[in-house]
């Protein structure tokens, strides 16, 4: 389905990064459309985590090459970004990304979603560190933002959290979403995932 | 149905911040009583080491008041955004979509509210411990709201150019401790002249000069700061 | 224009036209040291008050104001960086701080050993011995934060921004610091002030300062060529010049 360029969430044109004197990736360019749903794939090391962080614009030197944003995005990095003196309904409702003002009704019914339901109100530092991440993930059932760039988000998840999050995604990209994903696992989901390899571009 | 007619507006985000991060604080509240105690004990210090002869302390009281209130608050800069670091609750600030000038003096006004405003509010005890002179209490007070306000501002720039590296804490000092010596001119100069009975008003109002322009350019370094070091 | 911009920030360009500006300038500035080091020591009058030792000014004064525009130099090039995200710059921003913090050093010392024969004490809190001590702190407290980092793309930025607050600063802390000292010190032992200085002595030390500038420029550009070296290492034309051939 070829599109013009005005559809697209997100358009990357040749993209090149250096880490260390050494070439990570080299004109790179590829758009992200509503619908889509990519995969970034490369070994460690091979710059997917610093790709993610460009695409998101935490990065802005180090690399050449132009990123256009178009939309508001939703990043999920390493980090959980959970504060372990918050309950997990305070760590989403004063979340410093800022997104939007959900009421009690919204939070109790994402962390409901990602299993979290019970631990409303128990200091975080009393879950474990995949609950921490699931914290963090209730985020994209709260989140209207079209385009998704989300960092390993299967890390220290168990396999029902990952089915879970899988149709999560279908959901998103059926809406008219976008996902930009990095994981070294197969996604076993019911649509067209594409995969961008790092070295050798955007494959079918 | 967009996210960006959803998100709240900049002064209503800063108001969530500043209740996320004095929350933050009163849940570890020993974090509070920390520069405080510092201040006392450093005060102790004094005496141990100069004598305690009561009008020679005095007379160095302006001064070392200062200088302890200074430390404290140089001591305590280098966390006001560590942990945010750590835990990515940074990265996340960066991508808000609300300026993050008024964010970061948020974040800033949290630190003030926990650290100089509570030294100033105890500082007339530790005067009186060094028989600072009593109309001149009242000035110290407020040459320290209004003079800690610009070390926070100032120590929030030191604390953004190194929360990324992993032994910060004493380059930190290096770093801001010069940006600090005019504060520590006027302010304690501020309370020799409350003890001589000179007016002390110019050197207030220089220092609320100096905090206009602090709150005017430092955001925008510690912004910049920010940025820098989470990209780093 | 443009162009001339856009050749600022290449490396190789930058590193020849450096080389080219040494060739002559390097030559020119230490003959203007050497005539004016011996004009000034040798062929001067003594101060009616100071006798010799004032003579010292002829390295003091240059020293501390170069040390001074050295940073603002640092902090234009800081600017500059950030501004235009010109890697170049950033070079030439790194590079300054040593330098200047070398020239605060010795016009402290020499203060310092000015002071001796003067006051009869090494040291003095004095308003501009004070600034000078700020001045030193604020240089490595740049160098310190620029060896922190180990990306060196982001302790440049960092360090820009770092200059950058402390030109904001600079006015501020001098001024307050000349405010400090009227306040303590009523003005029994006040430095030059207001003595006026002959034109026999003015005119070498006018040479000096400029040569000064001229000595600062030249480390300036071999530290750049150096740093430039260092960041291109892995680049062709590194690698082609230090084989050997002529670019």
């Amino acid at each position: 389905m070829p599109q013009g360029p005005g559809d697209s969430l997100l358009a990357v044109y040749d993209l090149c990064l250096e880490r260390g004197g050494r070439e990570l990736f080299r004109d790179l360019a590829f758009e992200v459309s509503p619908g889509q749903l990519l995969q970034v794939d490369g070994p460690n090391g091979a710059g997917k985590t610093s790709l993610l962080r460009i695409l998101a614009g935490l990065s802005r030197y180090g690399f050449s090459g132009r990123v256009e944003r178009r939309t508001p995005l939703l990043y999920l990095g390493h980090h959980p970004a959970v504060k372990a003196l918050l309950t997990p309904r305070e760590n989403l409702a004063w979340h410093v990304a800022g997104e939007a003002a959900y009421n009690d009704g919204q939070i109790e019914e994402a962390l409901a979603r990602v299993g979290l339901y019970g631990y409303e109100d128990v200091p975080s530092h009393a879950l474990s560190a995949g609950q921490h991440r699931r914290v963090n993930l209730a985020r994209l059932y709260l989140s209207h933002c079209p385009l998704w760039l989300l960092d390993e988000p299967f890390t220290a998840i168990d396999k029902g959290g990952v089915a879970e999050l899988e149709t999560l995604l279908v959901e998103h990209v059926g809406r008219g979403g976008a996902v930009v994903l990095t994981s070294h696992q197969v996604l076993r989901v019911a649509c067209r995932v594409q995969v961008l390899s790092l070295t050798e571009g955007l494959l079918a | 149905m967009s996210a960006v007619a959803q998100a709240p507006g900049p002064a209503r985000f800063c108001l969530v911040l500043l209740r996320r991060q004095l929350t933050l604080a009163v849940r570890r509240p020993i974090e509070i009583g920390n520069p405080l105690l510092f201040f006392a004990m450093v005060v102790a210090l004094f005496p141990l080491g100069l004598g305690p002869a009561p009008d020679q302390l005095a007379g160095f009281a302006p001064g070392i008041l200062w200088i302890i209130a200074l430390l404290s608050n140089l001591l305590t800069s280098d966390t006001v955004f560590r942990s945010d670091f750590e835990d990515g609750s940074l990265e996340q600030l960066l991508l808000a979509p609300q300026p993050l000038f008024l964010s970061v003096l948020a974040y800033i006004g949290a630190h003030w509210l926990l650290t100089g405003l509570l030294l100033a509010l105890v500082s007339p005890v530790f005067a009186l411990m060094l028989n600072l002179s009593a109309p001149a209490v009242g000035v110290l007070v407020a040459s320290l709201l209004l003079g800690t306000a610009v070390l926070s501002l100032v120590g929030g720039i030191g604390a953004a150019l190194t929360v990324g590296l992993k032994r910060g804490g004493m380059l930190i000092s290096l770093l801001i401790l010069p940006f600090y010596m005019p504060v520590l001119i006027f302010g304690s100069a501020a309370v020799r002249n409350a003890v001589l009975g000179i007016p002390a008003t110019p050197y207030l109002a220089i220092i609320a000069a100096m905090l206009c322009l602090a709150i005017a350019l430092a955001p925008l370094a510690i912004a910049a700061g920010l940025r820098i070091s989470v990209d780093a | 224009m443009w162009s001339f911009f856009h050749k600022l920030g290449s490396p190789p360009w930058l590193y020849r036209i450096a080389g080219t500006i040494l060739r002559w300038l390097l030559p020119v500035t230490i003959v203007a040291l050497c005539v004016g080091v011996t004009w000034g020591l040798l062929y001067t009058a003594p101060d009616f008050r100071q006798g010799n030792s004032y003579r010292i000014i002829y390295i003091h004064v240059p020293a501390a104001a170069v040390a001074l525009a050295g940073y603002y130099v640092m902090a234009i090039a800081g600017a500059v960086s950030l501004i235009w995200k010109m890697k170049m710059a950033d070079v030439a921003m790194k590079s300054c701080a040593p330098i200047g913090a070398a020239l605060t050093f010795i016009a402290l010392v020499t203060g310092s050993i000015w002071g001796k024969p003067t006051w009869g004490t090494w040291w003095v809190w004095d308003a501009r011995i004070t600034s000078m001590l700020i001045l030193l702190f604020l240089y490595l407290g740049v160098v310190a934060l620029y060896e922190a980092y180990d990306n060196k793309e982001a302790a440049g930025k960092a360090c820009a921004v770092l200059t950058l607050v402390g030109m904001v600063n600079i006015p501020i802390i001098y001024k307050s610091v000349d405010w400090w000292y009227s306040l303590h010190q009523p003005a029994s032992i006040k430095m030059t002030g207001d003595t006026t200085i002959d034109p026999s002595m003015l005119y070498p030390l006018l040479l000096m300062i400029a040569s000064f500038y001229a000595l600062f420029t030249c480390c300036l550009l071999m530290n750049m060529r150096a740093e430039i070296l260092e960041r291109e290492a892995r680049t062709g034309w590194v690698k082609k010049l230090a084989l050997g051939y002529r670019s």
